[in-house]
């Protein structure tokens, strides 16, 4: 059983090029921060070193920030320019009985993030509800599709912070 | 010359009446064969995690009702576990021992379902009416205690809406000593039906690493021969201070993970929670259930993931608060969508009438499949 500050140091340890942090001031639970074009190598690393056995990907969410710069719409609505958009992986080993929050984020104009369906086969449903609520896009997904919102879907990511509803859907007006 | 052969794609759903909601399946043959099996969801997305950014963190509450309809209990006890933690209080006795009584229940209610819906999906009609003969029993002690039989809305941050019926102890004692000898019977009924055994043993075998890599949790993972239960595992509430027995899938009638084991685990469980509510009910203390309820919910800023084991799995909540009155984010980690997931794995080599047999095996829930 590892807590994350030890977890924290064998993978400084074992990838001293790559900027990872710890975050231990949440109240809760201490989040380590990954590149975001790391997250499979250290990913498979967690899944596989002696010790650490992270064996099952409890859960996969994507989250937008919203700390890029907010610019006023005509009609008073906002956008926002800039700032990130990140993936939480909660891991967790079964054999070991220990857990650990990941954290990665990526530019909001150009989020990629490599896929970790190669390692946990369950991410692939979990990254293509990222994909879909928020636009991530994960490098290597063998299908990569929207899946709750129609596969058509083409008015934007609705979970970002500043999606506005369509007044056309297809050309139809929408009711409300 | 040789005959040129293709696979046939058949559609099955989105209206199919076993499958258990709108859900659409793709299937493809060669012949009778299955090469593959596609879902295809979100037919009943709500948008559960985009209404809960607009709403204060109680009001979110009836929300987590409707994802998972035939435990909405089970729902609302994660969620305000999860938003507890994340505020640091406690909540009273009584009211720990009463999540506990009706998250019990629940599961009891959700299995017959589960059952009763499993052997309907077989050709099996009776069992069915006796499952929901028993539901119907804890439906009324529910709409007891809180007015409603479907959406509770009771298990609230910090307390509960109401506090219970002074009859329901006896009550639900009644219950539980008419509802033993019912699994009895209801096991020679259908668990031990050798037309259902045929239809249901070796079919849809899942091995253990495959399942711990597809993020399998629930019934469906115990039956697949580990010993894995969030109520012993990650223990929450008071759940450590019960003697319960985790069943695990034994092959008893063909291989480890088949979807007879993945069946009779379920009927095992319920003679489990049945202990864990008559341990629950013997040690019922007093007080007040709404008195730790806070007036105003305002968490401080920080991350939080809690699960609880539901009725059909890892119910996980992923909660960030920016120390406003609204959640930042919620997302919800539902076990169908994650059992749903693996029908392509399950269903791989078997013939076509085997779907309806694995996909009543895994026992999802589409409303919480697309939220």
């Amino acid at each position: 059983m590892k807590k994350a500050e030890a977890i924290f140091e064998i993978l400084k340890n074992k990838f001293p090029d790559a900027d990872i942090q710890i975050d231990s001031e949440t109240p809760t639970e201490p989040i380590i921060s990954i590149p975001p074009k790391r997250v499979y190598d250290i990913s498979l690393f967690l899944r596989d070193e002696e010790g650490l056995l992270f064996d099952s990907l409890m859960c996969l969410s994507g989250v937008d920030d919203a700390n890029g710069e907010k610019i006023k719409q005509e009609d008073d609505s906002e956008i926002i320019k800039g700032g990130t958009l990140s993936v939480y992986y909660h891991l967790y080993s079964v054999s070991l009985k220990h857990k650990v929050t990941i954290k990665t984020s990526a530019d909001r104009e150009n989020p990629e993030v490599d896929s970790v369906e190669p390692v946990w086969k369950t991410a692939d449903w979990h990254e293509r509800e990222a994909y879909d609520m928020f636009g991530i896009i994960f490098l290597n997904h063998p299908n990569l599709q929207r899946i709750l919102m129609p596969y058509d879907w083409d008015a934007g990511y609705p979970l970002r912070k500043d999606y506005k509803n369509p007044e056309f859907y297809k050309g139809m007006k929408v009711p409300y | 010359m040789a005959i040129k052969t293709e696979e046939m794609v058949l559609n099955m759903g989105p209206q199919h009446p076993s499958t258990h909601g709108v859900l659409r399946l793709e299937l493809i043959l060669e012949g009778e064969l299955i090469v593959d099996v596609k879902p295809h969801v979100g037919y009943l997305h709500r948008c559960f995690e985009k209404h809960c950014e607009a709403m204060t963190y109680p009001q979110v509450v009836p929300y987590t009702d409707r994802m998972d309809y035939l435990s909405s209990m089970y729902n609302n006890f994660g969620y305000a576990v999860a938003v507890e933690r994340l505020l640091g209080i406690e909540v009273p006795e009584r009211v720990e021992y009463i999540r506990v009584i009706m998250g019990e229940l629940q599961r009891i209610a959700s299995h017959l379902v589960a059952i009763g819906t499993y052997g309907l999906d077989i050709g099996a009609f009776t069992p069915f009416l006796y499952c929901f003969r028993d539901r119907e029993r804890i439906l009324s002690l529910f709409e007891m205690t809180c007015g409603a039989r479907l959406l509770y809305n009771y298990i609230w941050v910090g307390g509960l809406s109401h506090d219970l019926h002074p009859d329901f102890v006896r009550l639900t004692r009644d219950f539980l000593n008419d509802f033993k000898p019912t699994i009895k019977e209801l096991n020679n009924l259908l668990s031990y039906n050798k037309i259902f055994i045929e239809r249901t043993a070796n079919v849809g075998v899942l091995p253990l690493d495959t399942a711990i890599n597809y993020g399998m949790t629930g019934p469906n993972l115990r039956a697949s021969g580990l010993a894995f239960d969030l109520r012993r595992e990650d223990p929450y509430s008071i759940y450590d201070r019960f003697d319960f027995n985790i069943p695990v899938g034994e092959g008893t009638h063909g291989t480890v993970g088949d979807c007879w084991d993945r069946y009779y685990v379920r009927v095992l469980e319920m003679y489990e929670s049945i202990r864990i509510i008559e341990q629950a009910l013997d040690k019922l203390p007093e007080g007040d259930v709404t008195s730790a309820i806070p007036k105003r919910i305002k968490p401080p800023k920080g991350t939080i993931y809690t699960r609880v084991e539901n009725p059909r799995g890892e119910l996980g909540y992923f909660i960030i608060s920016d120390g406003s009155l609204n959640p930042f984010r919620v997302k919800v980690r539902g076990p169908s969508f994650i059992s749903l997931e693996l029908m392509g794995e399950l269903c791989k080599g078997h013939l076509v009438s085997d779907v309806v047999a694995v996909l009543g095996s895994i026992d999802i829930v589409l409303g919480e499949v697309d939220r």
